[in-house]
């Protein structure tokens, strides 16, 4: 037994760290922040050169091949950075729905492309996705009609795969005749919420899903788990951050660090934060290799970092007093980073609702 | 990431396994608290040293199973009798302390005649180590032991002593040599709790059991013989003692293993008909906490596997008792709340009888409280977590005084 990350997944997490750090200083991240549009061309393409796109395409297709504890890593790293890429929608939930539902000759047609970083699917789910908002789409003779809003990762995207309400998805084209959008400036600056109508938009339905709905789950469950590692890494930012201004800030001739009102603030952090990043990693490996426990650690694991995480971005922007509530740090970036991730694919609520109902707790189970 | 045992523990699982299948029905009863074992927990202690579940890396020519330490065997072996809620073994400061004490510096007499009968449960020892005075600092220890012949001639007084009403023997820190320095002053001796002169005051606690003493000596005769390693190393000893109290691996099979009950109980207890686990202000409380543990069930693998490494784990291992208690604490809680006030009728069943449901979980509820304070307060370990951890610099000095945080 060994729980852990190997040697080539702490390597690709110190690459991907690195490249973040050197490529996403505080005045780019601001500057990529006020469009709000989530997307950055030079940023993307140098993702690409790491093989960030391809990581769970299958090797045959271009991609690296590997499972949902990769991407949760890489989660990490882009949330710790708070990086404006659409990452779990167009490189996690839409290629793992490809590799799930699609046909050979559907994963033929958009796996490479999505590996090379050329495609970027957004997916939308409709009802089962847990989220507010309006979401309804029927597909009829393969015409797409219905409106979906609040969209992750969709800004910049070149296709949508949109989950009908039986579970299978259909993709379209973003530039489809009858597709208009609406990007919305989110909360969160670093990602936007798009509004999506489709007017009886050519569609074309993923053909290999046996059982759609427990596909479609799947995508969600991976979604979720993703999303938990990004708000790990939010998380651990603001920590840092916080841990780093208590060393500094003296007051009272004394750095405040030492007082111990402020320490114990940071003990109570880390304390809940830590656990945490065992309980991401446990969450992902299910996904990959213990099927029983998948379901019931993605809605547990996204419930859980979003509550650990609001108390984390709360004490540790009160920890640096009125610094924190300015714009001047830039710590909101995070703290909205952490909002937002609570908020999309299914709060905490919903979360431990459907983990309820896969125990059998609720009245309807 | 692999999870899968290898092939030597999954031996071990299945040989576990199979052992609480046949003598399951055996174990006492999990939880609520510290009391003398009775009978059936003797017994059982008894059966599980013979099969190396308890004592297992003890030499056999002490009484034990003679395996070599194994953190993950000894993971595998919590693991499987939590996951069966069925009794792992007497856990007391005789078996965690003194035992690895005297194999690293007791002499065969001493090992011959102790380590076997405490494994066993037949001799229970008490820790004598705090004073009204000196509560971390425990160097600063003031009851003293003068030599007169043949014979440790014992006075002072011991306070916060666990165990002391029913134990059998207590390992004592004491003053033998008063002219030399505080550290070099002390001596570690072994007495029986029934020496002329030895009197025993329990200090009833908020569960309604006595789990404290204050224990008081008047020239209390001690065998010369019975001294650890020599004079003037009581300090080294205490430290040889403090060095082997146990990383808290096994906790996450305990959680687990209460939150199991905790389940059970939610869907047995109902309110108007209505069993607490379809009311959704209870089924919530519930998830919660089962969210939390499966996420220190993950840390503690990460744990463990770091300790198979021989990593330090640093922070991640300081934050286990302060965690795990205050999470201890919330399963507690929710059990007394779904047992209500049909749970309010509260007698411990003494020493020597098994205590009902209610009474257990509101005994664990209450004695989680002591395990915040005891081994180390929840604020001790703050502190431990903020300065050794994240590097946070310490509170200033007042001129003086020594603190010795004990994590």
């Amino acid at each position: 037994m060994e729980f852990g990350l190997s040697l080539e997944q702490r390597q690709f997490d110190d690459s991907l760290r690195s490249f973040l750090k050197d490529r996403l200083p505080m005045d780019r991240l601001r500057a990529l922040a006020e469009p709000g549009m989530g997307f950055d061309p030079s940023l993307w393409n140098g993702l690409a050169e790491l093989g960030l796109h391809g990581l769970i395409v299958p090797e045959r297709f271009g991609g690296a091949g590997l499972g949902i504890l990769d991407a949760a890593v890489a989660a990490e790293a882009l949330g710790n950075a708070a990086a404006p890429v659409p990452f779990a929608g167009s490189l996690v939930m839409a290629p793992l729905a490809f590799i799930d539902s699609a046909t050979e000759a559907q994963q033929d047609e958009y796996l490479p492309g999505i590996a090379s970083g050329e495609i970027r699917v957004a997916v939308a789910f409709s009802g089962f996705g847990g989220q507010t908002g309006t979401a309804r789409a029927s597909l009829e003779d393969g015409r797409l009609s219905g409106r979906i809003t609040g969209v992750m990762d969709a800004a910049s995207a070149t296709h949508f795969l949109v989950y009908l309400p039986d579970g299978h998805a259909a993709v379209v084209a973003a530039d489809a005749t009858g597709v208009s959008t609406k990007v919305n400036r989110s909360i969160d600056r670093t990602r936007p919420m798009t509004d999506v109508t489709f007017d009886a938009a050519p569609a074309e339905r993923l053909g290999a899903a046996n059982a759609p709905l427990v596909a479609a789950q799947t995508v969600l469950d991976a979604g979720r788990v993703v999303l938990a590692a990004d708000t790990m890494g939010a998380a651990q930012h603001m920590l840092d951050a916080a841990v780093a201004f208590a060393k500094e800030r003296v007051q009272f001739g004394r750095v405040i660090g030492s007082f111990q009102g402020v320490k114990y603030m940071l003990s109570d952090c880390v304390t809940v934060l830590e656990p945490c990043r065992g309980m991401v990693w446990y969450a992902a490996h299910a996904q990959d290799a213990i099927q029983d426990e998948a379901r019931l650690t993605a809605c547990h694991t996204k419930a859980h970092l979003a509550e650990v995480a609001r108390d984390v971005a709360r004490i540790t922007t009160e920890a640096h007093g009125g610094m924190g509530f300015t714009d001047l740090l830039g710590l909101h970036y995070w703290f909205k980073r952490i909002m937002f991730n609570r908020q999309v694919l299914g709060g905490p609520e919903r979360c431990r609702e459907e983990a309820a109902q896969l125990q059998g707790w609720t009245l309807h189970a | 990431m692999d999870l899968a045992l290898s092939e030597e523990y999954q031996a071990l699982q299945a040989e576990i396994r199979a052992f609480i299948a046949t003598h399951g029905h055996k174990s006492p009863k999990v939880g609520g608290g510290r009391k003398r074992p009775d009978q059936k927990t003797l017994d059982w202690q008894k059966l599980l040293v013979e099969h190396g579940y308890a004592g297992r890396t003890i030499p056999q020519e002490y009484g034990g199973f003679g395996a070599k330490p194994d953190v993950m065997a000894s993971a595998v072996i919590a693991g499987e009798f939590g996951r069966a809620n069925v009794y792992a073994g007497l856990t007391n400061q005789g078996i965690s302390m003194l035992v690895p004490t005297l194999l690293e510096v007791g002499t065969d007499e001493q090992k011959k005649a102790y380590v076997g009968p405490t494994i066993r449960g037949d001799i229970i020892w008490c820790q004598g180590y705090s004073e009204p005075g000196n509560g971390s600092d425990l160097a600063n220890a003031q009851t003293k032991a003068e030599l007169k012949d043949g014979f440790w001639v014992v006075n002072g007084q011991k306070i916060w002593t666990s165990s002391a009403h029913y134990a059998d023997m207590m390992f004592l820190l004491c003053r033998t040599e008063p002219e030399k320095s505080k550290h070099e002053g002390l001596s570690y001796l072994l007495l029986s709790m029934n020496s002329p002169g030895l009197d025993r005051r329990p200090l009833k606690t908020m569960t309604g059991r006595s789990e404290f003493n204050e224990v008081f000596f008047t020239d209390v005769k001690v065998p010369e013989t019975q001294i650890v390693l020599g004079r003037g190393k009581g300090w080294y000893v205490a430290n040889v003692t403090l060095k082997h109290e146990r990383l808290m691996i096994g906790d996450a099979g305990k959680m687990t293993a209460r939150l199991e009950q905790l389940i059970k109980l939610l869907q047995k207890s109902e309110i108007d008909g209505v069993p607490l686990i379809r009311i959704s202000e209870y089924r919530d409380r519930l998830l919660r906490l089962q969210g939390e543990v499966i996420a220190w069930k993950a840390h503690n693998l990460r744990l463990l596997t770091e300790a198979a490494q021989d990593v330090d784990s640093g922070v991640k291992r300081m934050i286990v008792k302060y965690g795990g208690t205050m999470l201890g604490f919330r399963l507690s809680s929710l059990a007394v709340d779904a047992l209500g006030a049909a749970g309010l009728p509260y007698e411990s069943a003494g020493e020597d009888a098994e205590d009902d449901d209610a009474t257990t979980w509101n005994i664990d509820y209450m004695y989680d409280v002591g395990l915040m304070i005891g081994g180390g307060s929840n604020n001790i370990q703050k502190n431990i977590i903020g300065e050794r951890g994240l590097d946070l610099p310490r509170e200033p000095k007042v001129q003086g005084t020594v603190a010795i945080g004990r994590g």
